[in-house]
């Protein structure tokens, strides 16, 4: 665990911010270990909830009924509070960075899964009938036309997930998974304001960069599919209202 | 021999609707028959029984002499070109790519594609310099039904099946893609099943035309034949008031040309010369027609000229005349109007 640096007794308003600087400074390379241990957790979610949520996304397009229960259940999880979805996996999985994982990987079924079967399912229903009448077999259809017309979609739904996740991993510290929610949790124990905001605000930094690597792949996939009517991405929006 | 035969062939959908009943015709080589008839005549059900969209209840149908339900569906689609009036282009693949589509499913090598893009990109007057790297949204509607139709054409299909191909298409930019597919259709030698409401188009269109009336097949003819002698009041009606004007535009100038008679027609001959028009009667201009024309366009010039000649001219060989009187006989001749 990273020592810490107290911030001084005598803590006037004024000099909040003076503080939290000092803090960040003085604290930043166990700020750095538990950034990279929260980027770890949540890149190791990830990497195992986008092919298993985009694989049910695909397969419950087979079938509407099971899409139905599917699409449901996804929605169920996502009302489960975490702590009480720790508590729950605890006894399957132990404690620590397990449990935590496996939380994480069903909190962001919704998001994938939704997408991707919608993303799926609105493809135009003429593209498709045309690639039957020319002769295409049905995985043909999906692999050739539902999936890369979906993929903009799909990252859509990906994007949504990891921020999601990034918020939820900070609770993970709380059963032993480490993370930025270590500070978090020991701020609040200390009353130390300044490692609370500071560790928020890298949390909240590291989310929006996150936002925005998956905001470039989304938009990547919909020029390469040929749309135009692209939403701006947020740097040139905010550049063009600084300029106008 | 016939490329594709319908034989008894009956279909009824699951629900109990009876799409088609007992339906027999056969379509030779190389020709273009027109399904007209009302929308759920079943006319579209008919054409994707060929590539098996739909399979028939009841009856047979053969594509150049073999029964289709024994022949692979995937194969068969993939030997058959397919057009359909919502185009259904690949948005996300480029106009090159979308053409590309059954060249590539059948495995062609890449140069061989390549080629066949580029070529049936020229074919339909969208340069592969300009064209072959766009994608379709960047199109408009006619530029992306010709796209749709190279895509139909691109692995040099036996069969070509279209369902209502230039329905969706503003009037004059279909006139002007069925003016050249025509062109297209002498070039590539195809036989074509072309699914349309109009008649219009129809007799336009087609070298045979096929009557539907709710699930029936009800006349089975060349277009002239049927304009001269509808066998129903429902082909009647369908065709419409103007019958006699419709046979006109079917009718070409070849069939109904004449030698020159007297000396108002060696004057009219004569004053073609080198030149490109002839003088007319009023002192203007009159443009000749030429052997494929239609005879309504050359009464519509004959009309404008005030005259009751107009001289036909092939290649610079004048072949005679058509005059109003030969126009009204060859109305005549059919009879029954």
């Amino acid at each position: 665990m990273p020592a810490i640096h107290t911030v001084p007794a005598t803590v006037s308003i004024p000099l909040l911010v003076g503080d939290f600087v000092r803090f960040a400074v003085d604290n930043s390379a166990s700020l750095g270990e538990l950034l990279a241990q929260h980027i770890n957790i949540v890149v190791q979610s990830i990497l195992v909830a986008v092919p298993l949520g985009v694989t049910l996304g695909v397969l419950i397009t087979f079938n509407d009924s099971a899409a139905t229960a599917v699409l449901w259940l996804t929605g169920v999880i996502m009302t489960v509070p975490s702590i009480a979805l720790f508590g729950l996996l605890i006894p399957y999985f132990g404690i620590g960075k397990p449990p935590v994982i496996v939380a994480l990987i069903l909190y962001s079924q919704l998001p994938v899964v939704r997408n991707t079967y919608i993303g799926l399912t609105q493809v135009d229903e003429a593209a498709i009938a045309a690639g039957r009448g020319l002769g295409m077999t049905r995985f043909q259809r999906l692999w050739r036309v539902r999936i890369p017309k979906a993929l903009p979609v799909i990252m859509a739904g990906v994007r949504n997930a990891v921020i999601v996740l990034i918020g939820i991993a900070a609770i993970g510290a709380f059963i032993g998974a480490g993370g930025l929610g270590d500070y978090i949790f020991r701020g609040i124990t200390d009353a130390n304001t300044a490692m609370i905001v500071v560790t928020t605000v890298v949390l909240s930094i590291l989310a929006l960069a996150f936002d925005y690597v998956f905001a470039v792949m989304e938009q990547t996939f919909r020029l390469r599919n040929g749309e135009d009517d692209l939403e701006e991405l947020l740097p040139i929006r905010l550049a063009r209202r600084v300029a106008g | 021999m016939s490329m594709i035969a319908f034989d008894e062939v009956t279909k009824v959908y699951d629900d109990g609707t009876v799409a088609i009943e007992d339906i027999s015709f056969e379509v030779e080589e190389g020709t273009t028959t027109v399904l007209v008839g009302p929308s759920g005549c079943g006319k579209t059900t008919t054409m994707t029984l060929v590539n098996r969209l739909e399979e028939p209840t009841s009856g047979t149908v053969s594509y150049d002499g073999t029964d289709v339900t024994d022949l692979d569906p995937i194969e068969l689609r993939r030997n058959i070109g397919y057009v359909i009036q919502e185009i259904g282009l690949f948005d996300h693949m480029t106009v090159g790519e979308n053409v590309a589509t059954v060249p590539d499913l059948k495995g062609w090598d890449d140069e061989r594609i390549e080629a066949r893009v580029d070529e049936l990109l020229e074919l339909m007057d969208l340069p592969p310099a300009t064209y072959r790297e766009q994608y379709p949204t960047a199109l408009s509607g006619g530029q992306r039904q010709r796209v749709g139709v190279a895509r139909a054409l691109a692995a040099d299909p036996d069969v070509l099946l279209m369902d209502e191909p230039f329905g969706a298409l503003d009037p004059i930019t279909r006139e002007n893609l069925q003016d050249e597919f025509l062109d297209i259709q002498d070039q590539i030698n195809t036989t074509i099943l072309f699914v349309t409401h109009s008649v219009e188009e129809a007799l336009k269109m087609g070298d045979k035309i096929a009557i539907f009336d709710v699930g029936e097949l009800v006349q089975y003819d060349t277009p002239r034949n049927i304009l001269d002698d509808p066998k129903s009041g429902f082909v009647e009606d369908f065709i419409g008031a103007d019958r006699t004007l419709k046979k006109l535009q079917v009718t070409q100038v070849e069939d109904i040309v004449t030698a020159p008679e007297g000396p108002a027609h060696e004057d009219l001959v004569a004053s073609i010369g080198n030149g490109q028009t002839a003088a007319a009667a009023d002192g203007g201009d009159l443009v000749p027609v030429g052997p494929t024309d239609s005879a309504q366009v050359a009464l519509s010039r004959i009309i404008q000229a005030q005259t009751d000649a107009i001289p036909v001219v092939d290649d610079g060989d004048v072949l005679g005349v058509v005059t109003e009187s030969s126009i009204r006989a060859h109305r005549d001749r059919g009879g029954s109007t």
